[in-house]
């Protein structure tokens, strides 16, 4: 069956982010970019299933800027067979994006789509849900462990309590969970290889879909600071700060 | 205007976040209905009738909505939404799992874990793990939002009296199928909702080890939490994990043992009232917002800790 993964380009997770002085936004030039974290995951199952002869073909999506063929190349370098660019610009909202993925859903007819349960940007957590209701697909959200069996789908998904198992029909999404699996590295040949892997260039008009949004952000600040305190020498010391000065014990 | 909170419940007792999230809506507008919708659910719609504020409860007790599935619960709320302004639900995993397949299904944006309600259509949600602060105005007609409950103060559950309205839609899409859950055991307070949470990092070099921190937990009455590097390595189970991926909290008293405080775990603890920091390194990021640190080994002082409390 065919896979198709959805992922997108973010600030590295290590890097510690700075608001602009005009409140317009993070800063982003010169700022080291990558795959984001769960997206890695999402490519990583895919090919896993793909190893397992489950997959027959692994489909890499992004919508984005044109850089993001950088973040392309990176999952085909991980083993994604061929990818797609929507270009557009970098600020879409979660449904505009899951409304461009729904048309390329439509165009590939993938039985399985994975994408990451978030991006660690914007931290939505809600594209792949938006692209479950707009194709009518079951969903299996923050999975953490994923097992085709004939024309359905086990999924065990991480929730609040513990762990909860579904079973969905295919199609579905599914969405990753950092304990899903350890993404590999890509080699040096495979990175040399995935030059030459087809990648297609769309937009969203071509695809039918409307950017427009009906949020607007109107400023991003910095969180309010928090200084560090003082350091005490001994457990007695601490426990008397807690008790008279903090009064929380 | 009028306000359409989802309720988060397990087990037929209602989830604290519906609380807060009541809260939030109070901030937008006076008119505020809950959804109660599950299996069995009756308990749960009387206890939401009795929260402070709320006018309507409404009521969807059929086997297709078991277990908040997102496929047949996200249609129903849908269908009820359309006739508020804004519907609300907890960032929980249930919120998030269903929360934007209804806003899809409307066909409007989702505003995610807001913070703080400026106006009746606008917000504030932190982005970037917590390192920045976004204010998002929205023009959709229905404004779907999920509320991270660590934003605002839980309004009472009591002094209520709403009416309680049946709801016989049925939406059972029959493209998904609960099969099971394994649920943590645990006597001591859930994590998002304690006043006391204790949490373990790599320093505690093993799963037996966190036994230290149940027993100093269990002292004060504290919750248990962890880093994802503790629960990468199998020391605690993934629901424990505080940080961006994991559980919010904003307790009263935050003791951190044997943390680094990377960027990804402060997401989800920074903005306790006072943080204590328990590390080795003296270096670590942990200390820059801790409140109280001490610097020694954590076998130490853990047990010391406990001793003298």
């Amino acid at each position: 069956m065919k896979v198709l993964v959805a992922v997108k380009r973010v600030v590295d997770f290590n890097v510690k982010v700075r608001v602009k002085a005009d409140q317009s936004g993070v800063e982003l030039t010169s700022v080291k970019m990558a795959l984001n974290p769960f997206c890695e995951i999402a490519v990583e199952e895919a090919v896993r299933l793909k190893e397992q002869g489950i997959a027959t073909e692994v489909v890499v999506v992004t919508v984005g800027s044109n850089a993001a063929q950088e973040q392309l190349r990176t999952a085909l370098a991980l083993g994604a067979d061929r990818a797609i660019l929507v270009e557009a610009t970098d600020d879409l909202s979660s449904l505009t994006i899951a409304k461009a993925l729904k048309a390329v859903v439509d165009k590939e007819q993938p039985r399985l789509v994975i994408l990451g349960k978030q991006a660690i940007d914007s931290d939505n957590n809600q594209t792949g849900q938006m692209l479950a209701a707009l194709s009518g697909y079951a969903q299996g959200t923050f999975a953490s462990k994923v097992e085709v069996v004939g024309d359905k789908l086990n999924v065990t998904r991480e929730i609040d309590g513990g762990l909860q198992s579904l079973e969905l029909s295919l199609p579905a999404i599914v969405t990753t969970d950092l304990r899903l699996n350890e993404p590999r590295y890509a080699s040096l040949p495979n990175i040399m290889k995935a030059k030459k892997k087809p990648l297609e260039t769309l937009t969203p008009s071509a695809l039918g879909v409307a950017t427009t949004s009906t949020i607007k952000t109107l400023k991003v600040e910095a969180p309010a600071v928090r200084s560090a305190g003082i350091k005490v020498k001994t457990v007695a010391e601490l426990i008397e700060k807690l008790k008279n000065e903090a009064k929380v014990i | 205007m009028a306000v359409l909170v989802i309720a988060e419940h397990s087990n037929g007792v209602l989830g604290a976040a519906t609380l807060n999230t009541v809260a939030a809506a109070r901030k937008i507008d006076d008119s505020i209905a809950v959804l109660v919708a599950g299996q069995q659910v009756d308990q749960v719609a009387q206890t939401a009738a009795r929260i402070d504020g709320v006018t309507k409860v409404l009521v969807a007790d059929n086997t297709a909505y078991a277990n908040l599935l997102a496929e047949n619960v996200a249609p129903l709320v849908a269908s009820l939404g359309k006739g508020f302004s804004h519907v609300l639900a907890p960032a929980t995993t249930n919120g998030k799992n269903y929360l934007p397949r209804v806003a899809a299904l409307l066909d409007v944006d989702q505003i995610s874990e807001i913070i703080e309600v400026v106006s009746p259509d606008t917000f504030k949600r932190p982005i970037y793990a917590g390192n920045a602060i976004a204010t998002v105005q929205s023009s959709a007609a229905v404004k779907v939002i999920s509320v991270r409950a660590t934003g605002f103060d839980p309004v009472s559950a009591e002094g209520g009296n709403a009416i309680i309205e049946v709801i016989d839609a049925t939406f059972q899409q029959g493209r998904s199928r609960f099969v099971g859950e394994q649920l943590a055991k645990s006597d001591r307070p859930e994590l998002t909702g304690a006043k006391i949470v204790v949490s373990g990092g790599r320093g505690m070099q093993s799963g037996d080890n966190f036994s230290l921190l149940y027993n100093l937990a269990d002292k004060l009455g504290a919750a248990v939490g962890a880093s994802r590097a503790a629960v990468d390595a199998g020391y605690a189970p993934n629901d424990m994990q505080v940080g961006q991926t994991g559980k919010i909290v904003a307790p009263q008293l935050y003791i951190a043992v044997g943390i680094s405080g990377a960027i990804q775990h402060l997401a989800g603890m920074k903005d306790s009232k006072v943080i204590v920091a328990i590390n080795k390194d003296e270096e670590a990021p942990i200390f820059q917002v801790a409140d109280y640190g001490l610097v020694g080994d954590l076998f130490e002082l853990v047990p010391q800790l406990q001793d003298a409390l």
